[in-house]
């Protein structure tokens, strides 16, 4: 191989361009998913916030748009996500213990991981119907807080099973085989040092699944819940509204004042679930820091 | 430079240190049988890691586990207190006894064999608790909630472990803030809260520098009069040091086991010779 003219030198002639031309193909994509944020929310904060107001926060819905309110709809929203989160979590994190600790490697654990897995992925219409048909119908519910909730469960049990499953699979066996090697049962061995240890990786799970919970809207038109609900419920039986139905219902209206509302009460949605991811940040930094491997 | 007047240094069998003389002949062939493996076959699947292995653990004695890597040393070592049983697919043949009481039979209580039987990991790994808990844990399991029962607990066994002096003052501080020979010392502190009879160490120096093993090495030989220990070592010096029998295993099979002062010196077999020699492994 014959030398260049520039001898030992280290410098070449070569410009590297395809390598830079990926840079800046995957800039420019990054550069698209901003301007799409940035442009959404900046559309919402401009039509909405002349709507925010202490009435939007208190008053129910009305066929006036100075004296609409969101108040039903968020209680509504917090009913759901409290019924949500008391039937998801514990079933969910069991689920995904049994599966991680218990169940071993066998054809059984395959399938059902599988079929979560998948169920992750089924789009939430789905679980609409099949919560119309089980708990409205089969279970007489009704459209029931209860019954919305229970749809809603079904739709964040996959993600909390897989949250909770992640965080168990990311605590060294190493602490497993110390807990056993000391004369610890498999109930202490979880209960007292896998669990804890995971539990940061739970936390966000079950925070992120809450937060989806919180956004859906879908499963719960397919429930049938209410549109235009003046009462916040006092029991599960109650009839109830949620954020995301009340800002759909707003933004197919005609008049165009409600429009405006809808963006507001986006504003609040959007608040709600900034304010539980960043709960799980929060709880991931402080809890996550104290454990370290 | 008369490289020629040296004799070379890897064909030489390594020194037994007279400084911590061993147990003697008789005192060794006098112990009482604490664990004894009798025709043990052991499977991951279908690939067969130990083939017949006959040994007898002394009581009151280091016993040392040599050979090379893969040759299924710590394989034994994990057999003695069922460590394996977690491993999917694996299978153990033949009997192995603690007391003459079989530890594969089938109505023995694993977690009460574990607590009679303890094991030291090759890689420290305390659990990210305080110091405190982490000595505190087995007994803790075992149903003591006496708190001031646990602090006795815990600093006597964090003495035997030489660890105390350096950990009395912050006991509840996270023991993931210590040294990598500390960490160890108080893995060791913490088998032996459970008041273990028999305790397993797999490689317990092998990640650690020359003083932090030095001063495990000097652990062990005290506690020798306590407890009867089983040690893998990948070091050779390490198991001359330490232990008084020895057992040299090779591809799954026991080579040959005997006084550890004997087995270095006057190696009955050829490839017990080429290994402790350093023709091989």
């Amino acid at each position: 191989m014959s030398r260049s003219a520039t001898g030992d030198s280290l410098s070449s002639g070569r410009s590297y361009l395809a390598s830079r031309v990926f840079g800046w193909v995957c800039a420019a994509a990054t550069a698209v998913c901003v301007l799409a944020l940035v442009g959404l929310i900046s559309t919402v904060v401009v039509h909405g916030a002349p709507w925010v107001s202490w009435t939007l926060l208190t008053q129910p819905t009305s066929l006036d748009p100075e004296k609409a309110g969101i108040y039903p709809a968020l209680v509504g929203s917090v009913w759901l996500i409290a019924i949500t989160a008391l039937f998801s979590i514990p079933t969910g994190v069991g689920a995904a213990i049994y599966l991680e600790e218990y169940a071993g490697a066998s054809w059984w654990r395959r399938s059902v991981q599988l079929n979560i897995s998948n169920l992750a992925g089924v789009p939430s219409i789905v679980y609409g119907i099949l919560g119309l048909g089980l708990f409205v119908r089969a279970m007489a519910l009704e459209r029931s807080v209860l019954a919305g909730a229970l749809t809603l469960s079904l739709v964040v049990l996959p993600i909390v099973i897989l949250a909770t499953q992640e965080a168990l699979r990311s605590v060294p066996s190493t602490i497993r085989q110390a807990s056993y090697a000391l004369g610890a049962t498999r109930w202490q061995t979880i209960s007292r040092q896998v669990l804890p240890a995971a539990l940061p990786g739970v936390m966000t799970g079950v925070i992120l699944a809450i937060a989806r919970a919180l956004g859906e809207a879908a499963p719960l038109v397919a429930v049938g819940a209410a549109v235009a609900v003046w009462h916040t419920p006092v029991s599960v039986l109650d009839e109830f509204s949620a954020l995301p139905l009340q800002i759909f219902t707003w933004a197919a209206d005609a008049q165009k004042e409600f429009h405006g509302l809808a963006s507001a009460a986006i504003l609040v949605l959007l608040t709600l679930l900034i304010a539980l991811n960043a709960g799980a940040v929060f709880v991931r930094a402080k809890w996550g820091r104290r454990i370290k491997w | 430079m008369t490289v020629a007047s040296q004799s070379p240094p890897t064909l030489r069998a390594p020194e037994v240190g007279l400084s911590r003389a061993g147990r003697s002949a008789q005192e060794l062939a006098g112990a009482s049988r604490k664990m004894d493996v009798a025709g043990v076959d052991f499977f991951y699947g279908a690939k067969q890691a130990l083939f017949g292995i006959q040994l007898a653990v002394p009581e009151h004695c280091v016993t040392a586990l040599i050979g090379p890597s893969g040759c299924g040393k710590s394989t034994l070592l994990r057999c003695l207190n069922r460590m394996n049983d977690m491993i999917e697919g694996t299978r153990i043949e033949g009997v192995v006894t603690l007391d003459g009481h079989d530890i594969y039979a089938p109505r023995v209580d694993v977690v009460e064999l574990r607590k009679r039987v303890g094991m030291v990991f090759q890689k420290s790994n305390p659990f990210p608790k305080s110091i405190f808990e982490n000595v505190a844990y087995g007994p803790r399991v075992a149903g003591e909630r006496n708190k001031s029962r646990l602090y006795e607990i815990a600093e006597r066994c964090l003495q035997q472990a030489a660890l105390w002096n350096e950990v009395k003052d912050r006991l509840d501080e996270s023991a993931l803030a210590l040294s990598g020979g500390q960490q160890q010392r108080l893995c060791i502190a913490r088998a032996l809260a459970t008041e273990p009879q028999v305790l397993l160490m797999d490689e317990p120096a092998s990640a650690l520098d020359p003083a932090s093993t030095s001063r495990i090495e000097d652990l062990i030989f005290e506690l020798k009069d306590r407890y009867t220990i089983v040690i893998v070592t990948h070091n050779m010096q390490q198991a001359a040091r330490v232990s008084d029998q020895t057992a040299f295993f090779y591809e799954g099979a026991l080579i040959e086991a005997g006084r550890t002062t004997e087995l270095f010196t006057k190696p009955k077999k050829k490839q017990t010779e080429d290994y402790i020699t350093g023709r091989f492994g």
